[in-house]
């Protein structure tokens, strides 16, 4: 008898008394809901994120960053500025990656309420090693793609992709509590949130 | 409870660490006599509970979405045979192998033969409480394979060769300046001149394990949620090492609980919302990775989901019990309870600390292999009211007293300690009884009644101005 049957065997023994099967209650707010984006803004900003607003893609990238960033394949070019050395992830090795001065990718969703920004591995988001290993991730985010609230958001995303689900930059709260920021992620999160017009 | 298919299947002894050495009374007189101890667990579970206590008043339907968790919990304990089988098909077709352990014995040897097949000596692991049940490290050590704790608490944990003291933040017994000599002692390449400021000791810690995470070809990790619908895993997270962990590495091997499963995609929703706000108080925790099986040129290319039985199924068996196994190990319970706030985790003897610990190590291990955590608690209820997913904590307490092998006395010795720290006017004058036994020339003897079989030490915390329930309802 292998072990899969011996558990299951075991589970219908355990339930044998035919526990009640309760109906989910679902009244808690599923939206939709207007995204607020200065909620989002504060959320993020909260967290510690650095959130720019004003001016196109390429200028803000160029106040954030000099030097060489690693974009994914799918990364609309010119979004980047002159100037920058650009790494696109063709494969990169981890030690190429990490040695970059940062990290520019698209998103999939925000959720406001939470201050989050989910990656999904687009062509325009890339491999997960490429947001994990620089010290500075540039995130570009378009105001349709934010939803108000958690279940708009998982809505939304499709399951089978790898999914990142970012808010803030990494922290760690193991030393007296205290909320540091930055363990191993990248330690400077930077959303530019544009209204998908101006690039 | 069918009898013809035998006895529930506890976890078995000798291996894990679900049994503690002494019992709880006699741990918790120890943890008592510690007054620095105390001190840190007092300002950490009130810097949580404020941070926590925040942001759920954010939300205008919490009440509506525990009330969706707690059924969905169980929905899926009394559809588990069905929804397993359902998570084996999805991350089979998307390119995962699924193993079965029955026990922590056949887990430890799953995982141990998977490394051993790479041929690598060293594997990186993320916070997992599985995997610290089973006492994986300690199986892939006597194995000659070297497992290494990435997240920071257990990596002061480990390098402290110390244990674990709380299921969220599991070096919370330790300030600053113990983490900085913990560092300096037995971190290899640490700067001399670490200084203890949080910011610099995390610093170093990322230094430490960036090396190891760019090296290591296989990693272990637990799971959050496993969803049957989809085959997606779940991993919740704060520091960044758990994307390390689930990302770099050549092999992934992820040990999950059997109630872990989540019958469909959306339901996430409402766990993605309770975990976080009763856990470390944040509207959300700054990482959660999500993966179904293998995806091609993106994160481990072997990915393997071992599903844990290891007493799981005699806690099911259980009708007012079970419900222990709705658990999302928030730790909320923890930072509650005025029992855990006075001993901290160690006291309890298994990785399952606090209430939640009460109810559900007893039962993995049978009641007999942990009579007195059933007695760890007063029974105050803030337990209850603070869980996410609405586990009637106190309830199951009772029922396993019941089932406790105790003499009489030293239950009620229990019972009676637990109830007077809950009860600040008892609890005053069992002071001042103490006060006035020591005046009167009994120093040295201990408490009077009812405190004196359960606590020897003079040095207790003065009272709360109000029981923690009162404080939990009144938020
Ligand atoms: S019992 Fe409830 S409060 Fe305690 S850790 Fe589990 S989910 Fe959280």
């Amino acid at each position: 008898m292998s072990s899969k049957d011996v558990i299951l065997d075991r589970i219908r023994a355990a339930l044998a008394d035919g526990p009640s099967v309760p109906e989910i209650p679902r009244d808690y707010r599923r939206g939709p809901a207007e995204a607020d984006l200065d909620l989002l803004v504060d959320r993020l900003v909260d967290y510690k994120a650095v959130v720019h607003r004003a001016g196109t893609i390429p200028d803000a990238i160029a106040t954030i960053v000099s030097g060489s960033v690693v974009v994914p394949p799918g990364l609309p070019r010119e979004w980047l500025p002159v100037g920058l050395e650009v790494l696109v992830d063709d494969g990169l090795s981890p030690e190429r990656i990490a040695a970059a001065d940062g990290v520019v990718t698209a998103a999939a969703v925000a959720v406001a309420e939470t201050g989050t920004i989910v990656l999904d591995a687009s062509p325009d988001q890339g491999r997960r090693i490429i947001s994990l290993l620089p010290d500075l991730h540039i995130c570009v985010l378009r105001a349709d793609q934010v939803v108000a609230s958690v279940p708009e958001a998982v809505a939304r995303l499709d399951p089978t992709r790898p999914l990142t689900w970012i808010s803030g930059p990494s922290a760690t709260s193991d030393i007296e509590l205290n909320r540091v920021e930055g363990v191993h992620g990248p330690r400077n999160l930077h959303v530019i949130l544009t209204d998908g017009e101006n690039h | 409870m069918s009898t013809f298919l035998g006895m529930p299947v506890r976890a078995p002894r000798g291996v894990g660490h679900l049994r503690g050495d002494q019992s709880f009374p006699a741990a918790a007189k120890e943890a008592l006599g510690n007054s620095q101890l105390r001190r840190n667990l007092q300002h950490a579970t009130t810097t949580i509970r404020g941070k926590s206590g925040r942001v759920i008043a954010e939300l205008p339907d919490w009440q509506e979405l525990r009330s969706a968790g707690s059924a969905l919990k169980a929905y899926t304990m009394a559809n588990l045979p069905l929804l397993l089988t359902q998570l084996e098909e999805k991350v089979t077709a998307a390119g995962g192998v699924v193993h079965w352990a029955a026990d922590a014995n056949e887990a430890n040897q799953i995982v141990t033969d998977l490394v051993a097949r790479t041929g690598e000596k060293r594997v990186i692991k993320v916070k997992s409480m599985a995997t610290q049940e089973i006492g994986l490290n300690e199986a892939l050590e006597a194995a000659g394979i070297a497992p290494v704790e990435t997240d920071l608490a257990e990596l002061i944990v480990q390098l402290g060769e110390d244990k674990p003291s709380h299921i969220l933040v599991p070096a919370i017994h330790r300030n600053r300046a113990e983490i900085r000599e913990i560092f300096l002692r037995a971190m290899p390449g640490v700067d001399p001149k670490l200084t203890d400021d949080p910011p610099v000791l995390a610093g170093a810690a990322r230094r430490y394990l960036r090396e190891i995470f760019m090296r290591t070809k296989v990693a272990v990790s637990g799971a959050n949620f496993g969803i049957a619908e989809t085959g997606t895993l779940a991993v919740v997270e704060s520091e960044g090492n758990g994307r390390m962990c689930l990302t770099l590495p050549d092999t992934l091997i992820t040990v999950m609980g059997i109630e872990k499963v989540v019958p469909a995609w959306a339901d996430l929703e409402v766990f993605l919302q309770l975990l976080p706000r009763a856990s470390t108080g944040e509207r959300m925790n700054p990482y959660t990775s999500m993966w179904t099986g293998v995806t091609p040129g993106d994160g481990p290319q072997n990915f393997h989901l071992v599903l844990l039985d290891n007493g799981r199924t005699a806690v099911l068996a259980d009708e007012v019990g079970r419900q222990a196994l709705h658990c999302i190990r928030c730790s909320a319970c923890l930072n509650v309870c005025p029992v855990y706030e006075r001993t901290g985790g160690h006291a309890y003897g298994s990785v399952y600390p606090g209430p939640i610990g009460a109810v559900l190590s007893p039962q993995l291990t049978g009641v007999e292999d942990n009579a007195s955590l059933p007695y760890a608690s007063s029974l105050c209820g803030a337990c209850f009211d603070a869980c996410p997913v609405k586990i009637d904590i106190p309830s199951i307490l009772v029922h396993l007293r019941n089932q406790a092998p105790h003499a009489r006395t030293e239950a009620a010795v229990m019972a009676a300690a637990a109830y007077t720290m809950d009860h600040p006017r008892l609890y005053a004058s069992a002071q001042r009884a103490a006060k006035l036994a020591r005046i009167a020339g009994r120093r040295g003897r201990g408490l009077p009644p009812p405190l004196n079989g359960w606590s020897a030490s003079r040095d207790l915390p003065s009272p709360p101005d109000e029981t923690f329930r009162d404080w939990w309802r009144g938020r």
